[in-house]
């Protein structure tokens, strides 16, 4: 079956109009980790063809391939026809090629105009000064032409969003861009520029440009899309023609575990609620409601996780539990106290531990060594001072246990931090957290990028602790993490919880997509569960 | 006593010595405006001025010719700024260390320079002739005009020379291709990459201009104000331009008003010294006072700029 589909292909590979060839692309980066392992691109000319992906499923970097900002390892692209080496984006650009990235790159006191003819301003006869009516009429012109509606006078900070975004596409078709990639265009748009966003790519479309849309967002692939990549785990999981595939098959092929890694562990037995969060509400500052009437309770002696796709809402969860951030509404109580708006070290103290997402911000300073690291959360403890002095003996016997203990590999404890391999400073993180006894532990993405051996040790020491009667909250993007490790697990979709399953032993992957995209939803009832007293 | 202090600060010669304190004030501080433009730190300034001031004695001494002093000035600021940039962009220091560092370049190594050079120590004495200091001009018509005349002609070709800048920066950076980059570099740089424009090049050049302008400083210093070199000449004036530019929010006019202010603040100074009954270490410390006051005034006016700006933002990261 799979071999006729190949022949297949090849054959329209010849006979078809590909702007865009990519072949055997593989990127490996210097840490070792394979973004891209093998992946073939084709992109027709004129059409819209979604790339569509997990997050870490390798599209970001596909595309950062596409537009010079990475070199492949290997793989070879063609650009209509002619094998092309794109060492940078201004290579990328003269071929053709133009980025909207997700993060606008715009500078704010400019105004539309200025930073449309950036680095190609027009000048006046003497050569010497900026032709700001020729700036502003290419501007306007160029929006006509392309139906894309700005003020080319505005200065860039007072424009909306949207208008943003259009000032990006518009750099972009100014510099001779033919083809767009557009990095999940919509995350930051509100329902009604996103239908606007979406006739205008349609109108480009028609006037012949093609376009690349990376997006996890179902629904609007399949309303603007022609046809799609999907990509799973650095592989590409085939090309599809939008029109000829389910929201389910795309699900399917979307979400899935690759290798499915067994944690061992004993039935929870959990006993009274540590964590009670109860309607927590949170609209972000671009007016997004990133948390909508969030409530769940998590016990102790159990792992209670919550699965979803980065990005609707677990993030600003975890900062709320842990006042990183203040909620618009809500309550948040631990062990039956109220700990919003307390300050990190008084959450610390009534037993709160946080393993956090970004461990080189949050989790370590990085330029402090090991020992200064792991007794960051205790020096104020007698046992480590000495009158006005630390008790450097005491400090030093406590780091040493904790790296025998969490098998930390490093030379001795004064190492810095940052000297170590990316899954050893998560350990000095996690030694931290779990070594100071919490009643509830709050681990998020705990065992993102690292290697495989610290991975299984980090899991079997969080097992341990909540069998050992702590409360933990596991946060993970990771499906094949938050099924395994998980007693029962809640999935968030959009800022609010969609699903509830109290065994996550019963669960598929299949079912788990469905809930994690958007597809079906829970009761109220059934989500009412999680929330015991 | 007040009365007599106000009387001598309507006084044409005051007016016209405050102009005169400015001008190596503001040519640093433009320098100082090009330089945050790009999104570049230069504390070096001060050095630069020490630097370029004493080679501007030199040159001139050489070739016994003013101009080429001045513009031997110019090319070791340019090259001591180009420098910085060096151990900052290429070698990846902390700019601030490779500013300090010019700095105390400027401090200790110009005094063993001289002494290479001329056998001088301290001071260059008798190297700066008449005919080497920079020349002075009357502005026809203007000269003619009682009082304002008095302030305003009679001045050196350097003094004109850095007021006509504060209008030829502030075309550079708002008409021209390269003031665009300079800003966008300055303000986001991952927009400039984004499309191409060289980060790195546009710092260098800023910084380059920047030690152009303290190099013209130097000169100024030596080859007019203090007509000769000695060692405690720059005296912070590269420090109170970056205070100036701070307080100026980095604008060219902005800039050369704080500057005046603080030229004001020098002249009185120096004025009131002179007064009967009035305590010289107090007096000494008019000028410092100012700056205080000029950088709080300018951090409550940030302050409530980027509450607004708060307020109306969205979406840009």
């Amino acid at each position: 079956m799979e071999q006729e589909v190949i022949v297949e292909q090849k054959e329209i590979v010849e006979q078809e109009d590909f702007v865009v060839q990519m072949r055997g692309i593989s990127k490996v980066y210097p840490n070792g980790i394979a973004a891209n392992k093998d992946v073939d691109f084709l992109l027709r000319r004129g059409e819209i063809h979604a790339i569509m992906g997990e997050n870490g499923a390798g599209k970001s970097t596909l595309m950062k391939i596409l537009f010079g900002l990475e070199q492949p390892t290997s793989g070879e692209i063609l650009i209509n026809g002619q094998s092309v080496a794109i060492t940078s984006p201004n290579k990328a650009i003269s071929l053709g090629i133009g980025m909207v990235h997700q993060h606008f790159m715009l500078v704010p006191s400019l105004t539309v105009a200025e930073n449309i003819v950036l680095g190609m301003a027009p000048t006046t006869k003497s050569r010497f000064l900026i032709d700001f009516k020729k700036a502003v009429q290419i501007a306007e012109e160029n929006a006509a032409r392309y139906n894309l509606r700005i003020d080319p006078n505005a200065k860039v900070i007072d424009i909306p969003v949207g208008m943003k975004q259009k000032v990006e596409i518009l750099k972009a078709l100014v510099r001779g861009a033919k083809i767009l990639i557009l990095d999940e265009p919509t995350a930051v748009l509100t329902t009604q520029e996103t239908s606007e966003l979406f006739k205008e790519l349609i109108a480009l479309k028609e006037q012949g440009f093609t376009i690349i849309f990376i997006s996890h967002k179902l629904k609007e692939i399949k309303q603007i899309t022609d046809r799609l990549t999907i990509m799973r785990g650095g592989r590409s999981m085939g090309v599809y023609n939008t029109a000829d595939i389910s929201e389910k098959e795309i699900s399917r092929l979307m979400v899935g575990r690759d290798v499915v890694l067994k944690v061992v562990k004993d039935k929870s037995q959990p006993t009274e609620t540590v964590l009670k969060v109860r309607d927590l509400e949170y609209t972000n500052r671009w007016n997004k409601k990133m948390l909508d009437k969030v409530s769940f309770s998590v016990r102790k002696g159990e792992i209670l996780g919550i699965a979803g796709v980065e990005g609707n809402g677990q993030r600003e969860l975890v900062e709320m539990l842990f006042n990183l951030n203040t909620p618009d509404a809500g309550t948040v109580t631990v062990c039956g106290e109220s700990i919003v708006n307390l300050s990190q070290d008084k959450i610390r103290n009534r037993g709160v531990s946080l393993v956090p997402e970004d461990r080189m911000t949050y989790g370590i300073a990085d330029i402090a060594s090991i020992e200064e690291n792991v007794i960051s959360d205790r020096f104020g403890n007698k046992r480590f001072n000495k009158g006005p002095l630390f008790n450097m003996r005491e400090i030093h016997h406590e780091s040493q246990n904790l790296i025998v203990d969490y098998r930390i590999l490093a030379k001795s404890p004064k190492q810095q931090v940052k000297m170590l391999s990316g899954g050893n400073i998560q350990k000095v993180v996690v030694a931290r957290e779990l070594s100071s006894m919490p009643t509830l532990l709050i681990a998020d993405q705990p065992t993102r990028g690292i290697d495989v051996g610290a991975t299984e040790f980090i899991r079997n020491e969080i097992v341990e602790l909540s069998r050992g009667g702590t409360a933990v909250l596991l946060v993970s993007a990771d499906l094949n993490e938050v099924i395994e490790l998980s007693d029962s697990l809640i999935v968030m979709y959009g800022g609010k919880i969609v699903g509830y399953f109290e065994d996550s032993s019963q669960l598929d992957d299949l079912t788990m997509g469905e809930y994690m995209l958007g597809l079906k939803h829970q009761t109220e009832e059934e989500i009412a569960k999680v929330s015991y007293e | 006593m007040i009365g007599d202090l106000l009387l001598s600060i309507f006084n044409s010669d005051f007016l016209y010595s405050v102009i005169r304190i400015t001008a190596p004030i503001l040519f640093a501080a433009l320098g100082a405006v090009i330089a945050e433009k790009a999104g570049v730190v230069n504390i070096g300034l001060e050095g630069i001025m020490m630097i370029s001031a004493l080679f501007g004695v030199l040159f001139g001494y050489w070739t016994q010719s003013w101009l080429v002093g001045v513009i031997g000035a110019l090319v070791i600021g340019v090259l001591l700024a180009l420098l910085i940039g060096f151990f900052a962009f290429e070698l990846k220091t902390d700019i601030i260390l490779g500013g300090i560092a010019v700095n105390m370049l400027g401090a200790g190594g110009t005094i063993f320079l001289l002494d290479m050079f001329t056998g001088m120590r301290g001071n260059t004495g008798a190297l700066v002739t008449r005919e080497l200091l920079i020349p002075t001009v009357d502005i026809p018509l203007i000269q003619s005009i009682p009082y304002l005349g008095q302030v305003l002609s009679g001045h050196s070709v350097l003094t004109y020379l850095a007021f006509l800048l504060v209008w030829l920066i502030w075309v550079v950076l708002y008409k021209t291709p390269l003031g665009l980059n300079i800003r966008a570099v300055g303000e986001n740089p991952n927009a400039a990459t984004s499309i191409g424009v060289s980060v790195q090049k546009i710092q260098y050049i800023a910084i380059g201009l920047s030690g152009a302008m303290a190099g013209l400083g130097g000169a100024f210093m030596s080859m007019y104000y203090s007509q000769g070199w000695n060692s405690g000449m720059v005296a912070g004036r590269g420090f109170i331009a970056l205070a100036a530019t701070a307080m100026g929010r980095g604008e060219p006019v902005g800039t050369m008003l704080s500057s005046l202010l603080f030229g004001l603040a020098q002249a009185l100074r120096t004025k009131v010294s002179g007064m009967q009954g009035v305590s010289s270490y107090l007096v000494s410390v008019i000028p410092y006072l100012v700056t205080i006051i000029g950088l709080v005034l300018y951090a409550i006016s940030i302050k409530n700029k980027l509450k607004k700006r708060h307020a109306v933002t969205e979406g840009a990261e």
